[in-house]
């Protein structure tokens, strides 16, 4: 975890004085200087392509809803809408339900990310901080998920949800997705729980707290960082998934509780038929833009909470 | 401490013990069981047929284009996305110039990890969409749009059986690259410039800097990386269902094992048949991690 909450020094890496040395020798200054602007910009030139590459597409796609389906098939990508008229969205919105998606993922994600956060963090402080027999048994239980793809559960799963009569549920969807989140969640703060200190505890227990209130009042806020990190890396993970709903919300009625990801791929399937190509562009546009919003102000966060896993 | 131990530790397993062992274990072990079956879920009785799918399996056609299409993006997805994501690293942390006696990143470094990493925010399914409308094979599509204004006929990315899956590659690679730019940057910032410096005054140019120096201490890190994106080659069903023509053509090209599991699962209820692929897939994972891990094995170097 050390390296990663450095981030953001790591712009300026120690990587050595080979610079320095040259500069003691007045005669490599020149040339050295030169070698270095070259190779400078070239850098720049590098790695402005590539921010180009990732940049343009989404630019392309918010010009695209805001015009006609003629201007998108006249071939100028990058040419401005001649109006800005936003009954795209509204199209987008109303009639091909992206609001509606929109609202089911915040939904379901809100309670599965506190689920996950919840039921995790109380396996893995227990599994971290208390012995007991089978302790051993029941943390490799979980974290042996981590090498199973989720492709290989997906009929029993299918079949198990349709026992419970769960299936096509947001209940079933959000519990599912709470179980497939645990093995990470546990395998991560049950690490995170055994680097806390003894001594805190120790105090509270003296002082007669009981060890539920221990675990809320006094660990859960001192695992901030860690659990900051992991709610993160379950919110991404849970709102981008598509494979789990797909799987799960199938049947009669389902596409009204489809998530914001398996609307938009219908769209985009269905869109070829309806020929409403600046609709399909204002529903991407409007999945984009809470990320871009919430990307701009905790980017710091984000990059360090998906990083997280494989840092550990 | 000893009073209320027991009640307390088990009051904080149970529920997720339950959920866990409910979707997740049982699921699992169901999964190896019907596999051994020819069930198709109306059935009240489940036969057993012991290897039979895996020997279907062996002979479906399909099914092994599937795998051949997960091999090519396991060769080329972490090949491709290592080579550029330590490019870009290397040139954000080392490319600028020097001040005060340390090498440094290009200006506006910080400014590029944020742009690069930004797409591995975003929904596989959402990204698929996207660039099923990029790839578009008339002018309609950013790039054929461009390749039309600079006067060149339209490119069929995905109509095209030797261009589809080489497409889809891209877009992972799209995707992956900035995630591993900001790995990798905080591995190579985590180097003691005692290192560099040392290896600077023996005269290393920035070639052996790189490759001496960098690269075997980026170690650990790149296993990861190797690992991390090798799992998600097995993967890719998000776009191939989304992206492709005909879901995972045109004429199969693009097919890949998830795929195959889902429309056996959900559109022909082979239960059986899609259990055993998904055991194969399994299988696959793992002895891909296993040879990864030790092929890649070396003595750890520790700062």
């Amino acid at each position: 975890m050390s390296n990663l909450t450095s981030t953001d020094t790591a712009a300026v890496p120690p990587s050595g004085s080979a610079r320095s040395a040259g500069s003691r020798h007045a005669a490599h200054t020149v040339h050295e200087k030169r070698e270095i602007k070259l190779f400078s910009g070239f850098a720049h030139i590098a790695l402005a392509v590539w921010g180009i590459m990732v940049i343009a597409p989404l630019i392309w796609v918010i010009f695209a809803s805001f015009k006609s389906n003629t201007e998108i098939f006249t071939g100028a990508p990058f040419a401005l809408p001649s109006k800005l008229s936003f009954e795209t969205y509204k199209t987008a919105w109303t009639e091909a339900h992206v609001g509606r998606y929109f609202l089911n993922s915040v939904f379901v994600v809100a309670i599965s990310t506190a689920g996950t956060m919840l039921f995790g963090s109380m396996a893995a402080y227990v599994l971290a901080r208390y012995k007991f027999f089978g302790n051993r048994f029941i943390y490799y239980l979980f974290v042996s998920g981590l090498a199973f793809p989720v492709f290989l559960a997906l009929v029993p799963l299918f079949l198990i949800l349709q026992n419970l009569g769960l299936l096509n549920t947001y209940t079933g969807l959000i519990l599912v997705y709470i179980a497939y989140s645990l093995p990470f969640t546990v395998f991560f703060m049950t690490a995170f729980f055994k680097t806390l200190p003894n001594q805190i505890a120790e105090a509270a227990i003296v002082d007669g707290a009981s060890h539920t209130r221990l675990f809320f009042q006094v660990m859960l806020p001192m695992a901030r960082s860690g659990l900051v990190s992991i709610t993160i890396f379950n919110i991404v993970g849970q709102w981008n998934q598509y494979l789990l709903p797909v799987a799960i919300m199938q049947g009669a009625g389902a596409e009204q509780k489809w998530v914001l990801t398996q609307g938009i791929a219908n769209i985009s399937v269905s869109a070829g038929y309806q020929a409403n190509w600046a609709a399909l562009f204002a529903a991407l546009t409007l999945s984009i833009l809470p990320m871009i919003i919430v990307y701009a102000f905790f980017q710091r966060q984000i990059q360090s909470g998906l990083t997280a896993g494989a840092t550990k | 401490m000893k009073h209320g131990r027991y009640p307390f530790i088990i009051g904080f397993l149970i529920v997720p013990v339950a959920i866990y062992g409910t979707f997740v274990v049982a699921a699992y072990i169901q999964a190896f069981q019907l596999s051994f079956t020819n069930w198709r879920g109306f059935s009240p009785k489940v036969n057993y047929i012991g290897f039979d799918n895996f020997v279907k399996l062996f002979h479906d056609s399909t099914f092994w284009k599937a795998i051949q299409h997960n091999l090519f993006l396991l060769i080329f997805l972490p090949v491709i996305t290592i080579i550029l994501a330590l490019f870009f690293a290397f040139l954000l942390n080392v490319g600028g110039g020097s001040k005060g006696g340390r090498t440094q990143g290009v200006w506006g470094s910080k400014f590029y990890r944020v742009i690069f990493f930004f797409p591995q925010l975003l929904a596989l399914a959402l990204v698929a969409v996207i660039f099923s409308r990029v790839y578009s094979s008339d002018e309609s599509g950013l790039i054929n749009g461009v390749l039309h204004q600079l006067g060149a006929g339209p490119v069929l990315f995905l109509a095209d059986k030797h261009l589809a899956l080489w497409s889809i590659l891209a877009v992972l690679v799209w995707q992956a690259v900035g995630f591993y730019v900001v790995l990798f940057s905080a591995g190579m910032g985590s180097i003691p410039a005692e290192i560099y410096e040392a290896a600077a005054l023996d005269g290393a140019t920035r070639g052996t800097l790189f490759f001496k120096v960098t690269l075997p201490l980026l170690w650990n890190t790149l296993q990861v990386a190797w690992v991390y994106l090798g799992i998600a080659a097995f993967d890719a069903f998000a776009l191939v269902n989304i992206m492709s023509v005909d879901r995972g053509g045109p004429d199969g090209a693009t097919t890949v094992i998830g795929l195959e599991i889902v429309r056996n699962a959900f559109d022909y209820a082979q239960f059986g048949y899609a259990s055993a692929m998904g055991v194969v897939l399994f299988f696959l994972t793992i002895t891909f991690a296993a040879l990864t891990l030790r092929v890649t094995r070396r003595e750890a170097i520790e700062l």
